[in-house]
């Protein structure tokens, strides 16, 4: 077994610690992103739908302030969101490079994405729903958290997997910076080094994981969706 | 009982204001049935939105037994109390759509929760125990009779079977008042009279104030005591049910009786060429309208033997309206000028009004 990976993948085994330091380096930058990018676009997203014209509590200046930052974020390509955000990492985490320097642009690459996803499926819910809600007597919260994340849940659960996927491939950007990661070691000991098994192996996790995450979330989602005969 | 009086509320859209309701004057007695019919855009759904404060109004006032008197005034409420006004603030606008329920034409239920869980959905805000809420939501289930649908999800449920959900939950608070906006219209006919049949069941069993909007005259007719019928936010007709719909004085309530009735059709007759118009003294296109009294009454072969006329029957309906006969007749009468026209005044006598068609 071991000689038949020595044989496909020579150079990887050489640089086996460099390799499990990378895999371990793009988890932190995943989940630490991902939770901080969850918990901020999860609340913008709701925001848009809350104070949008005719929402359930209206607020122009909010809501547009949400729109305009979102859309400038979404708007800069994320290597270039990268260097620009440099001056700004460094303040705020003392450093630009590793994990920590990589958490905060992965966190303003990934928010304005995942709250447009949010806005789309809470937008989905049935105004009716909404307005039956209101006629029984519930506030600005019970609406959110009874009504809007209760029926969304399957899409929000679908939006999330699509969000996480695409903070994957986000991770492995900021790997071209100096964070670490999969995405570095592909690049500074496959690409560099001309070791193109490196390359390969990289692509091959990559895949697994996305494939993992993939298959999690159509699973969970189909699960929450409670509609026709499914849950029996 | 509600009294609304002056109501007014405007919708600001990019180019003009509308009035959705204009200066709308009602008074709704406890324990009636009381129907609000109009087309699309009568500004009908927006009115008893304001009922239960889903919509606050501009001005206007609204009185609701056990709740109070509110006056809005430039778009805020306030309740009338002995020492003054007071602005009412959203947590007890909340308070007060609780104790009024409400049912919807698409339902509005909740997909994701069980039949159980959308009933409990209200009893949630009342501070009761869960053993005492599965109590309150069992007995629900059995008055709109839907005891074994209990764990079900909406999307297994029919159309008919959903709205009983919904009116269970509207129910849950124990409102005395219910709010039905068009909550039949979705519905085919036999869930519509089964959901109108228990609509008046409740509102029997439960002395519960039902308040129902809709465009169909068929459900007026079915389960209303009284009703306004509203135009461009303005009610332009009210009263019992009956005196409406035999007297019809607006031509929008003349266009709903004959769209129910069928006789809307000699319009079409007329166009089409088959019928002609003619008010000449010897040719006359009639419109009779029987009342309860007279529908019994053989009044077409006793004028043309009488009086000598031909009397052509071009359309004839019998409807019930409010548990009441209301007939209604399309006919052509001919003969000499002076026999037409006595006929007519017999025909008056009895209590039958006869109009002439002169245009459709």
């Amino acid at each position: 077994m071991f000689e038949a990976i020595k044989g496909t993948f020579p150079n990887v085994v050489n640089y086996w610690d460099r390799f499990i330091d990378s895999m371990e380096a793009t988890f932190q930058m995943f989940f630490i992103a991902g939770l901080i990018t969850v918990l901020i676009g999860g609340c913008f997203g709701i925001l848009l739908i809350v104070t949008k014209p005719g929402g359930i509590k209206p607020n122009k200046p909010v809501h547009t302030a949400l729109e305009v930052v979102t859309n400038v974020f979404r708007s800069i390509p994320f290597i270039i969101l990268l260097i620009f955000l440099i001056p700004f990492t460094r303040l705020i985490v003392g450093t630009s490079i590793g994990v920590r320097g990589a958490v905060v642009p992965l966190v303003f690459g990934a928010v304005p994405f995942f709250t447009r996803q949010v806005e789309s499926a809470l937008s989905d819910v049935d105004p009716g729903k909404v307005e039956a809600a209101r006629s029984m007597g519930s506030g600005t919260l019970g609406i959110i958290f009874r009504v809007y994340l209760k029926e969304a849940l399957p899409d929000l659960i679908r939006v999330l997997t699509i969000t996480a996927i695409s903070t994957i491939g986000l991770t492995t950007s900021a790997g071209a910076v100096g964070a670490g990661g999969i995405g570095s070691f592909a690049i500074n000991y496959g690409q560099n080094m001309h070791y193109q098994d490196i390359v390969n192996l990289c692509v091959i996790i990559l895949l697994v994981i996305v494939s993992i995450i993939q298959i999690t979330g159509n699973t969970l989602a189909r699960r929450t969706y409670n509609r026709e005969l499914f849950k029996k | 009982m509600i009294v609304i009086e002056n109501l007014e509320k405007h919708f600001i859209t990019k180019d003009a204001s509308v009035r959705a309701v204009d200066g709308v004057s009602l008074t709704i007695e406890d324990g009636e049935v009381y129907g609000i019919m109009g087309y699309s855009g009568a500004g009908k759904s927006t009115l008893v939105r304001c009922l239960n404060f889903l919509e606050i109004p501009e001005s206007g006032s609204i009185e609701i037994s056990g709740f109070g008197r509110f006056v809005s005034d430039a778009g805020r409420l306030y309740r009338e109390e002995q020492s003054g006004r007071r602005a009412v603030a959203e947590k007890e606008l909340r308070q007060l759509r609780r104790s009024i329920g409400m049912i919807f034409q698409h339902f509005n239920l909740l997909d994701r929760s069980t039949v159980f869980d959308n009933i409990a959905y209200p009893l949630k805000y009342c501070g009761k125990s869960k053993e005492e809420i599965a109590a309150r939501v069992d007995s629900l289930l059995e008055l709109v009779d839907l005891t074994d649908k209990r764990n079900a999800y909406p999307s297994q449920l029919s159309g008919g079977q959903k709205q009983r959900v919904a009116i269970a939950r509207a129910l849950a608070n124990d409102p005395k008042i219910l709010l039905s906006d068009e909550a039949t219209s979705a519905l085919d006919p036999e869930a519509t009279e089964s959901i109108l049949q228990l609509l008046k069941d409740l509102n029997k069993k439960l002395g519960l104030t039902i308040v129902i909007i809709t465009h169909e005259m068929a459900v007026i007719k079915a389960i209303c005591s009284r009703v306004a019928v509203m135009e461009g936010g303005k009610v332009v007709e009210e009263g019992p049910v009956y005196e409406v719909f035999s007297a019809p004085e607006r031509e929008i309530t003349r266009r709903f009786t004959e769209a129910s009735s069928g006789l809307g059709k000699i319009g079409k007759l007329v166009e089409s060429g088959a019928v002609e118009l003619g008010s000449s003294p010897e040719k006359k296109l009639i419109r009779f309208t029987y009342t309860k009294d007279t529908v019994g009454r053989p009044l077409i072969s006793t004028v043309s033997r009488q009086f000598g006329v031909d009397v052509n029957l071009l359309l004839a309906n019998v409807d019930v309206v409010a548990d009441r006969a209301l007939g209604g007749i399309v006919a052509e009468i001919s003969g000499s000028g002076a026999d037409v026209a006595a006929a007519l005044e017999y025909i008056g006598s009895c209590g039958v009004r006869a109009e002439v068609i002169e245009n459709v």
